[in-house]
């Protein structure tokens, strides 16, 4: 078995299953365990229109705060659209999907993609550089952020070389360390702080319904 | 069969190809092996000098499309005349003896030449039940172990012999292995494909005889200079996959434009041979050219790497069923999870509060600090 074979075969199907039972084990675990009741008088009503407002108005950015965190907001933004459209419009992404699901949808043209994923990886490559310069982020993160960056940022660095076909190695090779970087993603993804796909709507909501209950609009 | 008292030169004066074919047919050659333009006077004065080598053909586990690809190259072609100057002593298709006088034959050629021929070999090896295939009563195995310990060099012409081919796809009914896994001792060149190029094949016999060596090889074994470069980087539809121009089905709109075929399964990619090069039919077109993708039959385990209609960006193990499965697991998993977690939490809200008591580490920690 050739290593593309193994990346194409056994390494993804195994590694989307980890990725799977991963994510419901801990999403269901999560749902299940017991909330806190308050110990005090709700101060507002309407709790769970707050606890929603709360879940998107953090999309936006607090003008207090725009001068100090304007630059990682935008770059926050335009890192997530820009791995989106990169992960599920990439034409040969599509095929995978397809492959996998049994349907497909249109895709980008790669005139569009390939800049937008050139975009992408720069501003991973940014922040991972501020998070390790900047004295402040530097303190507050740990092993889990840095390995969480840099197993994202994997799949992007060797798309591009497979892409590109950089003569450094054969295509084959590339393309299987491609599947190689995605099905390490894959793994990492449930028990690391990617996880706040998940996780960030739901605390934003529990959040808002808690600060509401103290009467502040969050 | 005939024997080799005449030189190749005098051979091809006999049949009348002329000085100027022959140079041509050398330039062509030196071109092929990319040697520099010099060397072909070289090819041609060793090749005119050579008097016909050996050449024992064994065919073991294969369907004959080599032979049939190698002696249906353009006819008369010079590659063919030099074929035919070869004195192929042994070969299952093409010679006329048969039964006993053919072995005798074989035998003979061995003996005469012990050392110095060359062995061919199409179709891969059984390793099972012997009775799968035999020849006089002699299984394929056995026979190439003992014609090989004579040979100068072995040549596995095809995939088959190359690396076990299609009777080595799973499940691998007959035990099917390669010349290498059988030959130890002796130089191997791979010429894969299904069924090689004959211009390869006789490219590489021309090598041989001209230098009495084997061309540059790759790391399985087959030569560098039509190996080298995969099929995608020499395709003439490459700029369509650039674009992300790809035909959808083979007959629509992009197919019809000559848009890339890598949706509908090519393997050009991760396929190294010369096809997109010197193409077949003499030099007509390739299979990509007519409207097919490639199946990447020159590599390793072609078979068996997945639908050869499925791109190279899908995984071939992973499906629907599977992802439902594990989701069915992780929810089961969650569950029994969340449940424990209910018990522990509802365990801790019920027990009476006990005073905090450090740890060793925290009680340590908080004398050194006074």
């Amino acid at each position: 078995m050739s290593l593309l074979d193994f990346a194409r075969g056994p390494a993804l199907q195994w590694a989307a299953v980890i990725f799977v039972i991963g994510m419901l084990w801990r999403t269901v675990g999560l749902l299940l365990m017991l909330r806190s009741r308050p110990l005090s008088k709700d101060r507002k009503s309407g709790l769970a229109g707050a606890g929603v407002k709360t879940m998107f108005s953090r999309f936006l950015l607090p003008k207090v705060f725009a001068k100090r965190v304007g630059f990682q907001f935008l770059l926050g933004w335009v890192w997530h659209v820009g791995f989106v459209l990169t992960l599920f419009f990439f034409q040969v992404h599509v095929l995978f999907f397809k492959g996998v699901f049994g349907f497909s949808w249109p895709a980008l043209p790669n005139a569009v993609v390939l800049p937008v994923a050139a975009v992408t990886l720069g501003i991973l490559l940014i922040l991972l550089v501020r998070r390790m310069t900047n004295p402040m982020l530097r303190y507050i993160s740990n092993f889990n952020d840095y390995s969480s960056v840099i197993v994202t940022l994997l799949p992007f660095v060797t798309g591009f070389a497979t892409f590109t076909h950089i003569p450094a190695l054969a295509y084959e090779t590339l393309l299987a360390l491609h599947f190689l970087s995605v099905a390490l993603l894959l793994v990492w993804f449930p028990f690391s702080k990617l996880f706040h796909v998940i996780t960030v709507l739901p605390s934003r909501y529990i959040l808002g319904v808690k600060f509401w209950r103290r009467g502040v609009e969050a | 069969m005939t024997r080799k008292e005449l030189t190749l030169g005098e051979r091809m004066q006999a049949r009348g190809v002329s000085r100027r074919a022959f140079l041509r047919y050398c330039a062509t050659t030196a071109s092929l092996l990319a040697l520099p333009p010099a060397m072909a006077p070289r090819i041609a004065a060793a090749l005119e000098a050579q008097r016909r080598p050996s050449v024992i053909w064994l065919s073991f586990q294969e369907c004959t499309g080599c032979t049939e690809s190698l002696t249906r190259s353009a006819s008369p072609s010079i590659e063919s005349m030099i074929f035919e100057t070869i004195s192929l002593d042994y070969h299952h298709t093409l010679q006329a003896a048969a039964g006993h006088q053919a072995e005798e034959a074989r035998e003979i050629a061995m003996k005469e030449n012990w050392g110095n021929y060359l062995v061919l070999v199409d179709g891969s090896i059984p390793t099972g039940n012997m009775g799968y295939s035999t020849t006089a009563g002699e299984s394929n195995i056995e026979t190439l172990k003992r014609v090989a310990e004579g040979a100068a060099a072995v040549i596995s012409i095809g995939t088959c012999s190359s690396f076990g081919g299609i009777p080595y796809a799973n499940p691998n009914p007959t035990g099917a292995v390669s010349v290498s896994d059988v030959v130890k001792d002796k130089p191997i060149v791979n010429i894969p494909g299904c069924p090689p190029i004959p211009a390869v094949m006789t490219s590489v016999l021309a090598h041989y005889l001209a230098f009495g060596s084997l061309p540059e090889l790759d790391h399985l074994n087959r030569p560098m200079v039509f190996y080298g470069q995969n099929i995608h980087d020499r395709c003439y539809r490459r700029p369509f996959y650039e674009r992300g121009q790809f035909a959808e089905s083979f007959d629509d709109e992009g197919a019809k434009k000559g848009w890339c075929l890598y949706k509908l399964g090519c393997k050009g990619p991760t396929t190294y041979n010369a096809c997109a090069v010197l193409k077949w039919n003499e030099g007509t077109s390739f299979p990509i050219e007519s409207g097919h993708g490639c199946l990447g039959c020159s590599e390793p385990n072609f078979w068996d790497a997945g639908s050869f209609y499925s791109p190279l960006s899908t995984s071939t193990r992973l499906n629907a069923g599977t992802v439902a499965l594990a989701g069915a697991v992780g929810v089961g998993v969650g569950a029994a999870a969340g449940v424990a977690a209910r018990a522990r939490q509802k365990k801790i809200k019920s027990a009476p509060a006990k005073a905090w008591t450090p740890t060793k580490a925290e009680a340590k920690a908080e004398e050194e600090s006074q």
